[in-house]
């Protein structure tokens, strides 16, 4: 019988998984894994260098640990990881077989080969021009041709998740419509098909022209293509983490979305802004008009952000709901006071929610506003946003999600769970401080991919006061902590693949269902339904972001407007 | 029937199905936000006074490149003896063109080119472009940050409003060199005596 062994059967969790969907999640994973180790190094290098009482790096090596950082973690780590796990949302909740796993594989070692020979012509300074290489600074070509392949390999795998899906519904695997999780899959990987495209579209030429075979790249025009790459990334990330977010309250709480219709919509939203919205990382640039420039960052972004936004009231809606009806429904907040906070799986994805929405999410949707961009474009202050999102955010959605699934895949048991609970609120914590002091820093103008603010050997001598290099060594100490996190995270990711594979319960235990807390707590409750809001706890946190984000807002326009007239 | 989000949902046409209250006040104000900023940013463009749009030329480097050394050539200032002033080591020109005129900034690895020298309150039209890769002017203490990239002039009005030395810092990585690239602008008030004190800084009031 061959169904016998092209499927397995979690015996803890139910789940049935596709054989090759296993080997490819593993293998993935292992390699995300991978370049996270090497790039929170260089990382660290980077950010020992930027505090200004160690100053650990030449100038040289800095550059380098920036540009192989840069790559390593928000390139590979991320688009890796969401690959080994995008294989998992497109077969195993729809009962679904994997289209083509041998063209996964070979997808998967485009993508090995190809990061692989970006980051060694990195780190032996051939290709010091940080990821976003914008020419005419020129790297190797080698540098260009291990994107390329790292591109097309993960447009690969956006094809085969695509077409896994369309081959499930055609055969029927599941009735009615695909679960939200799945959903949210699908929508990563039409992103991503637009994303490698455009990827592909600037870096063959840029590639032919590191070889002379090409006279001229407009550097202005491979800024706009580059983006139209670079930022979907970011989307494509952002809609993995919120897939993770709704499959997390699913697996602790047996959560479901508020309504399908909103939390799908929010979805599809994406789509639309897509492509206009990667403009916003243009604004400060010479060559676009007022219109083209309002348009990409109103009505195209704005279809993202209320994406974004609407997410960010169902995802914590999801939970409370869940938890509300198994009888924790006193007080607003109960259902969060008493959650398992102490399961890295859940603080896992409340720490990215909480700081992708108020750190990233609030300073992205403020910066991306067209005149408020000029007084932030380029300062420590985008990467203080981005370690919000991308770091804060995404990274600690794949830790939580890593504890939950990787010990299911392996068969193992979770190793070290004591480090795995610190690693969260470590990283989770150290990344807030670095985000939040990074962009107060960046307010008083400090450059980012600087090597030496104290400006020692420049012609025209330059310091900044002494508060500057008291918030960037604070920054910077938030760093070490979070890199203390990711330690914990790799060797717990370690000790469990090498770990002993045992029979039944190696997966994770989950939260105490709310009905035994609720119970013990006040003897269980009725769950309170009434006339009144749903979710009224969630509905207050949401509106709480949407008031800081308004006084932000205000603040930036306030002082923008004290400064030279601009015209 | 339950499921959760990692289940199909028994309906096909989930887009039939019904939101909730609580969600319906929330895109109400989520887009009610997204609105209010629009309006302010498009508001903002016709009567604020700080707008970066702009407009753009392309440019030869060479052409830009030679508008530089004209302005240069034709407005470097003069000290009371009458030799022309620089500041460092390179001895960068400082430079100052008359008030509603041009003045070309050409940046290039890992310089500014000049100093610029304005008067308070008075417009300059400025041409911002590099000569090599891209790189970032960032005008400290205000923190004015604008992206400069080789072929393209972006032409902008300065108005400066306040007198003072202020500081260039590139913050666009542009080899390796990249820190080594700070320049400065002098604002003075020649009407009010604050003018250069020939030590780097401005007599009187607000140096
Ligand atoms: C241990 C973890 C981490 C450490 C120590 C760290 C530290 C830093 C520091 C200090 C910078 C320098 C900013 C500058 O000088 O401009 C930086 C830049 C950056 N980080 Fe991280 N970060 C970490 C995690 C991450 C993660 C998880 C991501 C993405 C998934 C990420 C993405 C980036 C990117 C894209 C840059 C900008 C590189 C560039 O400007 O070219 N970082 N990081
Ligand atoms: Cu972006
Ligand atoms: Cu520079």
């Amino acid at each position: 019988m061959k169904s016998l062994q092209e499927y397995f059967t979690c015996p803890d969790t139910g789940l049935k998984f596709h054989q090759p969907v296993i080997a490819l999640a593993k293998a993935n994973i292992i390699a995300a894994v991978v370049y996270l180790l090497a790039g929170g190094l260089l990382g660290i290098g980077v950010a020992l260098t930027r505090w200004p009482a160690i100053h650990l790096l030449p100038s040289e090596y800095f550059y380098i640990f920036l540009t192989g950082h840069g790559a390593a973690v928000l390139l590979f780590w991320i688009h890796l990881f969401s690959c080994g796990i995008a294989y998992f949302f497109c077969t195993t909740p729809i009962n679904a077989r994997l289209a083509t796993p041998k063209l996964a594989w070979v997808c998967f070692w485009m993508m090995v080969i190809g990061s692989a020979i970006a980051t060694v012509m990195v780190l032996t300074g051939q290709a010091t021009v940080m990821f976003s290489a914008y020419p005419p600074l020129k790297a190797h070509p080698l540098f260009y041709l291990g994107v390329i392949l790292f591109a097309v390999g993960a447009v690969g795998t956006n094809f085969i998740i695509l077409a896994t899906i369309m081959k499930a519904r055609s055969e029927k695997t599941y009735k009615g419509s695909m679960p939200l999780a799945t959903f949210g899959v699908m929508t990563y990987a039409i992103i991503g098909i637009f994303t490698w495209v455009s990827g592909a579209i600037i870096m063959i030429p840029t590639w032919l022209w590191s070889m002379d075979l090409i006279s001229n790249i407009d550097p202005q025009m491979y800024r706009l293509i580059f983006w139209g790459l670079a930022h979907s990334t970011q989307q494509m990330n952002i809609v993995i983490m919120i897939t993770i977010w709704y499959t997390l309250a699913a697996v602790l709480f047996g959560a479901r979305p508020l309504s399908e219709k909103v939390s799908r919509t929010a979805f599809v939203l994406y789509l639309f802004a897509l492509q206009f919205g990667s403009a916003h990382h243009l604004l400060s640039d010479p060559g676009t008009s007022f219109a083209f420039r309002t348009f990409t960052t109103s009505y195209a972004a704005y279809l993202a952000v209320l994406g974004s936004l609407l997410h960010g009231l169902t995802v914590p809606g999801s939970i409370e709901l869940a938890q509300r009806r198994l009888g924790l429904s006193h007080g607003l907040f109960e259902w969060l006071r008493k959650a398992p906070w102490a399961n890295p799986i859940f603080s896992g994805l409340f720490l990215s929610l909480v700081i992708f929405g108020f750190l990233g999410g609030i300073t992205g949707v403020t910066m991306s506003n067209q005149q408020i961009n000029m007084i932030i474009h380029n300062t420590m202050y985008v990467p203080g946003h981005f370690h919000g999102t991308v770091a804060g955010g995404t990274t600690l959605a794949f830790f939580a999600f890593s504890y939950w699934l990787v010990p299911i895949i392996t068969r193992r048991k979770l190793a070290y769970p004591k480090l795995a609970q610190y690693s969260i609120y470590l990283f989770g914590l150290g990344m807030a401080t670095f985000s939040l002091f990074a962009m107060a820093a960046g307010h008083l103008g400090v450059p980012r991919r600087h090597w030496d603010i104290t400006f020692a050997d420049a012609v025209l001598p330059f310091q900044f006061p002494g508060t500057v290099q008291l918030l960037m060594g604070i920054a910077e100490a938030g760093v070490m902590v979070s890199g203390i996190g990711a330690l914990f995270y790799l060797l717990s990711m370690f000790g469990t693949f090498v770990g002993k594979v045992v029979e039944k319960g190696a997966a994770q235990p989950l939260a105490e269902p709310a009905g035994v807390v609720a119970a013990r707590m006040h003897g269980g409750t009725e769950p309170a339904h009434g006339k009144g809001l749903e979710v009224p706890g969630s509905l207050i946190l949401a509106m709480v972001l949407l008031i800081f984000l308004a006084v932000y807002y205000y603040a930036q326009y306030k002082y923008l407007g004290t400064i030279w007239t601009i015209r | 029937m339950s499921y959760t989000s990692l289940q199909p949902i028994p309906q096909r046409h989930w887009w039939k199905l019904p939101a909730g209250r609580d969600e319906a006040i929330w895109i109400t104000a989520a887009y009610g936000w997204c609105l209010v900023m629009l309006v302010v940013m498009v508001g903002w463009y016709f009567f604020g006074n700080q707008n970066q749009a702009g407009e753009a030329f392309r440019v030869t480097i060479d052409g830009f490149s030679n508008k530089v050394d004209e302005m240069i050539e034709e407005h470097q200032l003069k000290d009371t003896s009458g030799t022309l002033m620089s500041e460092g080591e390179t001895e960068v020109p400082l430079v100052k063109v008359p008030p509603g005129s041009d003045y070309y900034m050409g940046a290039h690895q890992y310089s500014w080119g000049s100093i610029p020298v304005l008067e308070l309150g008075q417009t300059y039209v400025f041409h911002l472009s590099s000569l090599d890769v891209d790189h970032g002017f960032s005008l400290l203490p205000i923190v004015l940050n604008l992206q400069l990239i080789p072929g393209y002039d972006y032409v902008l009005r300065f108005t400066p409003n306040k007198t003072g030395v202020y500081q260039i810092t590139c913050n666009e990585y542009c080899g390796l060199g990249h820190h080594l690239m700070a320049g400065k602008l002098y604002v003075i008030d020649t009407a009010k005596n604050v003018i250069l004190d020939g030590k780097g800084g401005i007599t009187g009031m607000g140096s």
